[in-house]
């Protein structure tokens, strides 16, 4: 494939990993941001919104009256990221608030989270695994344009120009286009309940005093766990949304847990642009990279560059100089 | 000054107890579990030698898989490649400890917090990724065996168990005497004071970066021994040793069994071992049991085994 | 020199259970466990010795990258003690399966070895897949003296990297697989191939060998597209697949598969070049899953066909409704529950070699391990039968690894129609060790 195609596929893909990975990273942001707490865990939220996503869209597709093929999706995006939220509030009232969230016993207690999940869906969903079925997927050509020299070819003298073409293997499908949007729409959202909500204004005191904003009655106790809450939901939207194109599967969550919090540390900690503004370098960088060295080398470099941003720019891309 | 040095006099006494009783075990011990203790020990190393940084000097790395890494393939690749002797393998194991220690110190302590646990663990997955791509020499994920009757020590064969849990024990307890006078010296102070109050040590004239970089080498060096001391001793060089698990495993050994003491590591890979391996006799869902032991010991032992047990019972712990 | 003369004079313990076995064939046991005090309830045990069932140690993948196999690995093995119990066990004793979890991990793997070995006190260990878990465990197994008998496909045996105590006689090396694969591709589907294959060990061995039989066929490899192990979207990579490839050779493990072959389809649309797959790419994964239509009319390697064919054979059909697996090589009771039908026969066959071998050499116990070694290195042809559903063998006891027919599908209304069955001559190469010259 010549580069220029390539690259735009590249970016293609890039991007559907981009947002993926900014939802899943925007939750983990919020935990660590407001709670302080290092979520090992986080990634089995993710997995856990794909593995409930399968079973939703299976009970519900089954069902005679829904047995259009979008029924069991939408079902599964809207019931999934409640539920997970849900189990990780109790996670939190059950464990992390009588460790006080401090930083080094919540990071043992949420790597025991993170054994009891795994275990009880092994045992429960089995190892396998699942497909969930795109609510629609068609296949996307894309068009690319070239310049044709002019000259004396099969059809006669012709001018030089550029041409309009169909790029071999170039394309994308609807699925992947609408994740894209999707998750765009939805940090927009969550950027306006942030900064123009009562909520957002409570979460943002208690992130940057705890005790200044329990002494000006903020319920800390119950920001905590709803925000708790919240960040396992994004993982699991971020899961339903991914399931269509890859399979829920009891082992996922591992390396989105990496990425996101790599993602995290980059964009600069509490910084939701920087955070976006990473899983897109992250994202698309890893894609871009993969077109000129061998992938496996790729991955290196795109390891050693977040490495290296760090170590001249610790506090994060877009984070204030020291947090 | 009386009490500080009869507290120094009891913890050795401990320690070498400790020693002594470990010496002891392998008389009684049954044979599955005399073996263990021979993994358990190494491991333990691996685990004192985190501690150093993470315990001590309060800097928490994610990237200590590519320490024992580099030790179990400086150890491995130097044996089977080069035909080097068992002795200089692992010598050279230990080397590749310090050397990547030292490289990766360099670089990753310009930052600090959370920024230096993620430089940790990009360099360590790099380290990782880069077995793999350099597959034809080091078959990547599958590995390579160590010749049984390449793995002779010093005349000794470490095929033999008892040879081995006395090579595996001998290394515990110079890590351990390294580790007591380490902590009981000038510079291990100067250590626990960056892990309390970073600033405040820079102000009384101590040079951080470098006792931080001291501290990464001692630990990284550490690990690279442990790392090739595991493949020597059991014969398997392997990339999963080198995956994020095995830098998260001595973080939780540590954690368990008391950060910043000098038997928490081997509280903590002890206990750890048998939880996996108990519950797995008991269920096949040994991972849950596992888990909720994890979450139940951070509710009810918050320092630690050891930590625990220095604040409620033996102030003196070091 | 036999077992029990090494273990006088070997140094060291008290209480290490080769001595231990000695002493209680000496029946001497109560007496000197209750002096030394450290061998607890072990006396008595002998006088039942005849009824004592054999015990078989079972390394499976439950938990980790592996379990999706270890699952079906599991109730083969179930079902071959099941038969072999069911018709008299071996030697007139039962067998009994002590299974234990290696979470397909190395490490653990050879933690395992000895915990069956040495506190389970089992007579051998069986049933490993991953080559990984192999290698780290099998120099315990050597060290141990304990027969380990792998079901992993793996070159490793074969390639004289592991010891005498490891055999593979019950499924054949990923060597023999590709390179009688390649006749087959050159031949029917085109001369210009592209390899896709995970960027490890597995994958590697795959891009050796069937680029060296390739060439032999007067066919060339066009491009070698390396996966990194922790990928989980492929698109991306498919550009560098060249444009006058005449078919992609696949081959991928792990959970991303699905994605993998589903995103091959999204990229190449309508206009697809032949395409030749290793089954492992679609390992207990259900044919009719949503974005595998375009899969139709492409061929796979399997190692044994997963779909019940015209011609099933009788032995096929009997293993078959032993496992509990339908004709779709599903699970009976689940019909999603899709079968490692290609991989899983290995344990059933490893077994009853182990029955036979047990049976040729008077197995009575753990000083006959290395006369159970011997008896099965001694091991030629074995036919076609209940025994071997799969097909009929060679083994090559010096190599100790087992040679067999390969089959070849063709991808049609969703289901695997077998279209080619190799020769076992095509599967074999020179001798790469004799671990009949070791000493045990």
């Amino acid at each position: 494939m010549e580069l220029g195609p390539y690259l735009i596929l590249g970016l293609l893909e890039g991007l559907v990993t981009a947002a993926v990975l900014a939802l899943m990273a925007l939750g983990l942001s919020l935990v660590f941001g407001v709670m302080r707490v290092v979520n090992v865990a986080h990634g089995e939220f993710f997995m856990i919104g794909a593995v409930l996503a399968w079973w939703i869209a299976d009970a519900v597709g089954s069902h005679p009256a829904f047995a259009f093929p979008a029924a069991g999706f939408m079902a599964a995006i809207l019931i999934a990221p409640v539920l997970t939220a849900m189990l990780a509030m109790a996670a939190d009232q059950l464990v992390l608030k009588r460790l006080d969230y401090d930083p080094e016993r919540t990071i043992v207690a949420t790597i025991g989270l993170l054994y009891i999940i795994q275990q009880v869906t092994l045992m429960s969903f089995g190892p396998d695994a699942r497909p969930v079925e795109a609510p629609f997927n068609h296949r996307l050509p894309i068009p690319f344009v070239e310049w044709r020299a002019g000259g004396l070819q099969a059809g006669g003298l012709q001018d030089g120009g550029w041409q309009l073409y169909w790029p071999w293997g170039l394309g994308t499908t609807s699925y992947k286009l609408f994740v894209i949007m999707a998750a765009a729409v939805l940090i927009t959202l969550i950027w306006l309940v942030l900064t123009r909500t009562r909520a957002g204004l409570v979460m943002r005191a208690t992130r940057i005093d705890r005790d200044m904003a329990q002494a000006f009655g903020i319920p800390v106790g119950r920001v905590y766990a709803a925000v708790f809450g919240l960040g396992a939901g994004l993982a699991a939207l971020a899961g339903v949304l991914i399931v269509p194109i890859q399979q829920a599967h009891y082992l996922m969550g591992h390396d989105p847990l990496l990425l996101s919090f790599i993602v995290v540390i980059i964009g600069g900690l509490g910084s939701l642009p920087g955070t976006v503004v990473a899983a897109l370098l992250i994202g698309v960088g890893d894609g871009l990279i993969s077109v000129f060295f061998s992938p496996t080398l790729a991955k290196i470099i795109a390891t050693l560059g977040v490495a290296f941003v760090l170590i001249f720019r610790p506090e994060g891309l877009f984070g204030g100089r020291r947090q | 000054m009386t009490v500080l040095q009869t507290a120094r006099q009891k913890s050795w006494g401990l320690h070498l107890g400790v020693i002594a009783l470990l010496f002891l075990l392998q008389f009684v011990l049954p044979e599955y579990h005399h073996g263990n203790f021979s993994r358990i020990m190494v491991l333990a190393c691996f685990a004192m030698g985190y501690n150093i940084l993470f315990g001590y000097t309060g800097m928490l790395s994610l990237g200590h898989a590519l320490f024992f890494a580099a030790g179990l393939y400086g150890m491995g690749m130097s044996m089977h490649h080069l035909g080097w002797p068992a002795e200089a393998a692992l010598l050279a194991g230990g080397i590749a400890g310090v050397v990547a220690a030292f490289g990766v110190g360099v670089l990753a302590l310009r930052t600090t917090g959370v920024a230096f646990m993620i430089v940790t663990l990009m360099f360590a997955q790099a380290g990782y990724l880069t077995i793999l791509y350099f597959g034809d020499y080091t078959r990547g994920d599958e590995g390579f065996v160590i010749a049984a009757a390449e793995r002779i020590f010093l005349g000794f064969e470490l095929t033999d168990p008892s040879f081995r849990y006395g090579a595996a024990l001998i290394l515990f307890a110079v890590m351990v005497v390294v580790t007591l006078r380490l902590v009981q010296s000038g510079f291990g102070h100067v250590l626990v004071a960056i892990r309390e109050n970073e600033e405040r040590t820079r102000m009384l004239g101590y040079d951080i970066q470098r006792h931080k970089l001291i501290a990464m080498v001692i630990s990284g060096g550490m690990a690279g021994l442990a790392g090739a001391a595991y493949g020597l001793l059991f014969g398997y060089v392997g990339a999963s040793f080198a995956s994020v698990q095995y830098s998260i495993f001595p973080l939780l050994w540590v954690l368990l069994g008391g950060a910043g003491t000098v038997l928490g590591p081997l509280i903590g890979t002890l206990f750890m071992f048998y939880l996996i391996d108990w519950s797995s006799d008991i269920t096949t869902a040994y991972m849950l049991i596992a888990g909720v032991a994890l979450v139940l010991l951070t509710l009810f032992a918050p320092q630690g085994l050891a930590g625990t047990l220095r604040q409620k019972l033996v102030r003196w712990l070091p | 020199m036999t077992a029990s003369d090494k273990m006088s004079t070997r140094p060291g313990r008290l209480a290490s259970p080769g001595r231990r076995d000695l002493i209680r064939k000496l029946g001497a046991t109560s007496a000197l466990a209750a002096g030394v005090g450290v061998m607890p309830l072990v006396g008595g045990y002998h006088q039942a010795r005849s009824a004592e069932p054999i015990r078989i140690g079972f390394q499976v993948h439950r938990t980790g990258i592996g379990a999706a196999y270890g699952r079906w690995y599991s109730r083969t093995t179930d079902a071959a003690v099941r038969k072999i119990n069911a018709e008299g066990g071996i030697n007139g004793r039962p067998v009994e399966i002590i299974a234990e979890d290696d979470g397909t991990d190395p490490k653990r793997g050879a933690e395992v070895v000895e915990k069956l070995a040495t506190q389970h006190r089992c007579d051998l260990v069986f049933g490993t897949l991953f080559s990984h878990v192999v290698i780290g465990s099998s120099p315990r197994a050597g060290e141990l003296k304990v027969p380990y008998f792998v079901v992993s496909e793996g070159h490793h045996v074969a390639s004289g990297m592991l010891n005498r105590y490891t055999l593979q006689p019950g499924i054949t090396d990923v060597k023999s697989q590709v390179q009688a694969m390649a006749p087959f591709v050159a031949n029917t589907l085109g001369k210009k191939v592209t390899m896709i294959f995970p960027d490890f060990a597995f994958g590697h061995d795959h891009r050796d060998y069937f680029s060296a039989a390739i060439e032999a066929e007067g066919g060339k490899v066009v491009a070698k597209i390396a996966i990194p192990p922790t990928e989980s979207s492929f698109t991306r990579y498919f550009p560098k697949i060249p444009r006058d490839t005449d078919v992609i050779y696949h081959v991928m493990v792990g959970p991303a598969v699905l994605t993998f072959v589903k995103e091959l389809g999204e990229f190449f649309g309508p206009s697809r070049p032949a395409i030749f797959g290793f089954i492992d790419s679609l390992e207990a994964v259900d044919m009719a899953s949503p974005g595998l239509e375009f899969l139709e009319g492409t061929y796979f390697w399997e190692g044994n066909p997963r779909y019940a064919q015209a011609n099933q054979s009788a032995y096929d059909k009997a293993y078959r409704q032993a496992v509990g697996v339908d004709d779709n090589g599903a699970s009976i009771s689940d019909a999603r529950d899709v079968s490692t039908y290609a991989h899983m026969f290995g344990c059933w066959e490893t077994l009853h070699i182990i029955k036979a071998g047990m049976e040729a050499s008077s197995y009575r116990g753990p000083a006959d391990r290395t006369g159970l070694i011997e008896a099965v290195e001694a091991m030629t042809t074995m036919p076609h039968s209940h025994a071997h559903p799969q097909g009929d063998k060679v083994f090559n006891g010096r190599t100790h690894q087992v040679f067999g027919h390969q089959y070849i599908s063709k991808v049609e209304n969703s289901r695997l129609v077998l279209t080619h069955t190799t020769s076992i001559e095509d599967t074999i190469y020179p001798d790469e060790v004799d671990y009949t010259t070791q000493s045990f």
